[in-house]
């Protein structure tokens, strides 16, 4: 709480639901319009906002959308791994370049249509990134952080010296979708789903599961459950997002190659999430819809690029860790006033 | 006889590199992502030193000092903010690993050059030809372990940080400062990177991308040897050294790096603390 | 002993326990009955809750076994002892801080075992046998007390949101550590009779306790460690006389009063 003097009398800052806040949050909302709006409105308008923005933008942003949901989807698994299940993902480039690469094959080797590569993509490659991390599961979370890093540098030189999947210059000329339309509202539908589908699961019976591991997770094995086990699943899920986003992208270039292991890929989700607030999912999306075209506007400048990310992840990791969004909804919710003590 | 002359330089590499990021682990608990910054920090900075006009010697030891230094700053401008929460904290030295590596990317060093070597010349030894810089590499890393090992074990200091790193309630307890052990850690590790840059980097280019390299190799010989373990880190560089070596020697040069990573997976699977690694690198803690 | 002759629940058997050459426990040997409560007590490091650590499956004995229901669970994982039915509360009490009282049950009764006693019950159904669960324990629902956030309750909740959720658990055994430690006198005289009327329905209990009273109200024997050694199986009233217990807890050549 702030305090400051005033006349000589002390008073504090002090932070009072809105109205409206209070009036919508039982049965009865449903009784007034406006109430229902308050409630509605910022679902419906995140909604709105992904189906309608592709219909206004410009030709040459609709590559940006797709790009944004790209990098939206990555900062949801990262949020996911760090907020529920407790793991520190350094590895987005890892979920891209499997999900890119098993996309890119099979496309190639069994000449299957994007229709068929983007979902066999997203679980072969969730269940092939789930595999290479589960030595590091049941150690402590540093070595799963440590492992993510690296895996991306591992699959580099594999893939350089050994010249396979392309080797070098990658696999190209695989079948993309030719209507930009369909792109854009397949990241954008997919998009929606993922958010509202993981808003949904951690404030399910399993969500409380991941939380109540997060917070302590000897008596979560001592009531029985193998936590263990549910970091596969956790993992998993993630692993199936990001490898989503990494087909996505292949099938969008119709190619695939080294440059999907970037690092890139790995610290632009963190950030997104960091800024826009962890933990709640749609903060993830916020930071990704206003660190992405703001990346791609000043993509001339390479690695200031990267310098950037860093610098603002560190002064908000340092500084301001709540993060964007919940400071919003705080603005929407509540209301402050000084009061005299 | 050659293998046997390489391996031993290869792992005087392995061991410069990765003793600071163990080090660092062990007794802070921070998996410092930002040590391979450091190193080619300290690269550049030798090299800016010289641009300047500093002889050589001098620049060496300004450059190790700076390199302390950075390390120092990092603990205390930003990790000392975020400690106790582990997510943050790996996101932290991450950020600040890959902001000073693309920034000295950034900065624009193109072109092909680098530090000079010490001295000119080489060696026979065992009917091996060894340059001069090798042989520097090697006293360089056995001079780094005979000091961490004097500094853990007879310094007062030192044994402070030991203290710190196994059990750091207990350590409190006695009136050790955590804060300081592990800005210490810090300032040390980071100096041996620095080291490390000094004698390692006038091998080769400089060029920003070697921060990452650096930084995987220490992260991967001090996983196979043990977070923390100056034992499992000297043990560790020498079993991958060789490793690496020997398949190169029979299988060719494209699975060096490869070699390395599978020897990672085969430790994770198999022995996840490590060589010498403790216990507690399991989640079995009561 | 053999399996017929007396039908043990669990049997400690020789259990050694040795960190980097300290011997936390030393040969313990005791069976446990069916429905007894049974306590454990000793001086503070005598092994008490490496015992039942042990038991638990969060430590691995170095050497010895234990068999519960005739099965070998040494060195078992936590949560497989736990689906056997030993549920355990912790010395220092861990509820999920930020989730309500109520929540912190789900977790438990998520479990394979308690999913199974449920008969594959509905999802939605959860909460409401969780507040109730809650509400049998003492947390009044009127005042809202099972949705407040686990973190705001006072300790003497606390001790039973553990109890509460070797319940939610469908344990048979529970092994309760330290459970009357920190609480009041008015706290200690309803949570006895709680425990009394769980072991009523059948519950074994094995209590680790310094608090003598309440432990020898409930306690139809005791077992006593001393340096990880078991000094006394017997009757709470017996070990009070016996020698090595009073030398145990007073040190030679004084008198025990009782």
């Amino acid at each position: 709480m702030a305090a400051g003097l005033q006349n000589g009398r002390e008073r504090r800052r002090e932070r009072i639901d809105r109205g409206i806040k209070v009036r919508t949050d039982g049965l009865y909302a449903l009784l007034s319009w406006r109430e229902m709006c308050y409630l509605v409105a910022p679902r419906a308008l995140l909604v709105a906002g992904l189906l309608i923005a592709p219909l206004l933008l410009p030709t040459l942003w609709q590559r940006v959308f797709c790009l944004t949901g790209i990098y939206t989807l990555l900062a949801f698994a990262y949020d996911f791994l760090v907020s529920y299940v407790g793991f520190v993902s350094l590895g987005g480039a890892l979920w891209m370049g499997i999900g890119g690469y098993t996309a890119g094959i099979i496309a190639s080797e069994f000449g299957l249509p994007p229709v068929l590569t983007l979902p066999i993509a997203t679980f072969l490659g969730g269940a092939i990134c789930t595999l290479l991390l589960m030595p590091t599961l049941r150690l402590r979370g540093i070595y799963f952080a440590i492992a993510t890093f690296v895996y991306p540098f591992i699959f580099n030189h594999l893939i350089e010296a050994l010249q396979i999947a392309g080797g070098t210059l990658g696999l190209m000329n695989l079948p993309t979708i030719q209507n930009d339309w369909v792109l854009v509202y397949t990241m954008a539908v997919f998009v929606l789903i993922v958010l509202f589908g993981l808003r949904r699961l951690v404030s399910e019976d399993l969500g409380i599961v991941f939380r109540s591991m997060m917070e302590n997770d000897q008596a979560v094995s001592a009531a029985g459950i193998n936590i263990v086990f549910l970091k596969i699943i956790g993992v998993f899920i993630a692993s199936c997002i990001g490898c989503f986003a990494g087909a996505f992208l292949c099938v969008l270039y119709g190619s695939v190659s080294m440059s999907f292991f970037a690092l890139d890929f790995s610290i632009l989700p963190i950030a997104a999430t960091v800024i826009g607030g962890a933990g709640t999912f749609a903060g993830a999306l916020l930071g990704a819809v206003v660190l992405v075209p703001l990346t791609e506007l000043i993509r001339g400048f390479g690695s200031l690029r990267m310098v950037a990310y860093s610098l603002i992840l560190v002064l908000f990791v340092a500084l301001k860790p709540v993060g964007v969004l919940p400071y919003l909804t705080r603005k929407y919710e509540q209301f402050e006033r000084w009061v005299e003590v | 006889m050659d293998i046997l002359i390489y391996g031993l330089i290869n792992a005087a590499t392995f061991t410069l590199l990765a003793l600071g990021f163990s080090l660092i682990y062990g007794v802070s608990r921070v998996a410092n992502f930002a040590h391979g910054a450091v190193y080619i920090l300290t690269g550049f900075v030798v090299w800016a030193f010289l641009k300047v006009g500093l002889n050589y010697p001098l620049a060496i030891i300004l450059a190790v000092g700076v390199s302390a230094l950075v390390g120092i700053g990092i603990y205390q401008g930003i990790l000392i903010r975020v400690r106790g929460i582990a997510a943050s904290e790996v996101i932290a030295s991450f950020a600040v690993g890959m902001g000073i590596i693309e920034l000295i990317k950034m900065v624009g060093f193109v072109g092909s050059f680098g530090n000079p070597i010490f001295v000119r010349g080489s060696v026979e030894i065992a009917g091996v030809t060894v340059d001069y810089q090798r042989l520097f590499v090697v006293v360089a890393a056995v001079a780094a372990v005979l000091f961490v090992f004097i500094l853990t074990r007879f310094t007062k200091a030192g044994l402070a940080l030991r203290g710190i790193a196994q059990d750091e309630h207990a350590a409190m307890m006695l009136g050790i400062n955590s804060d300081r052990s592990a800005t210490v850690s810090l300032a040390i590790g980071s100096g041996l990177a620095g080291v490390a840059a000094v004698v390692l980097l006038p091998l080769g280019d400089l060029y920003a991308g070697i921060g990452y390299e650096a930084l995987t190799y220490a992260v991967a010989v001090s996983i196979v040897g043990g977070l923390g373990s100056l034992g499992g880190t000297v043990l560790a560089s020498l079993v991958l050294s060789f490793l690496q070596v020997l398949t190169v020697q029979l299988l060719g040069g494209q699975w060096r790096m490869l070699v390395i990573f599978l020897a990672i997976l085969v430790i994770l699977v198999f022995k996840p603390s490590g060589f010498f690694g403790r216990q507690k690198e399991l989640e079995e803690r009561v | 002993m053999s399996e017929k002759e007396s039908p043990a629940l669990i049997r400690v058997e020789n259990v050694t326990k040795s960190f980097y050459g300290v011997r936390a426990l030393n040969g313990v040997s005791f069976n446990v009955a069916r429905g007894e409560v049974l306590g454990i007590m000793g001086p503070n490091g005598s092994g008490k809750t490496t015992l039942i650590n042990c038991l638990t499956g969060f430590l691995k004995p170095t050497s010895g076994a234990i068999y519960f229901q005739g099965e070998d669970i040494t060195g078992q994982a936590p949560y497989k002892i736990a689906n056997a039915g030993i549920g355990r509360t912790f010395q220092i009490v861990r509820p999920y801080y930020t989730l309500p009282a109520y929540k912190n049950l789900i977790a438990p009764m998520f479990s394979p075992r308690a999913r199974k006693f449920a008969g594959g019950g509905g999802l939605g159904d959860r909460d409401a046998i969780a507040i109730d669960i809650l509400e049998e324990l003492g947390f009044e629902r009127d005042a809202r007390v099972p949705y407040k956030p686990a973190g705001t309750l006072p300790l003497g909740y606390l001790k039973r949101l553990e109890l509460a959720r070797c319940l939610a658990l469908k344990a048979d055994v529970m092994v309760c550590d330290e459970v009357f430690s920190g609480l009041g006198a008015a706290e200690i005289s309803s949570l006895l009779p709680l425990l009394e009327r769980l072991n009523g329905e059948g519950v074994t209990l094995i209590m680790i306790e310094h608090r003598l009273k309440e432990l020898f109200r409930l306690a139809s024997r005791v077992v006593v460690l001393n340096y990880g050694v078991k000094l006394f199986d017997g009757a709470p009233e017996a070990a009070m006389r016996d020698e090595a217990v009073k030398e145990a807890y007073f040190g030679k050549g004084k008198e025990a009063v009782l």
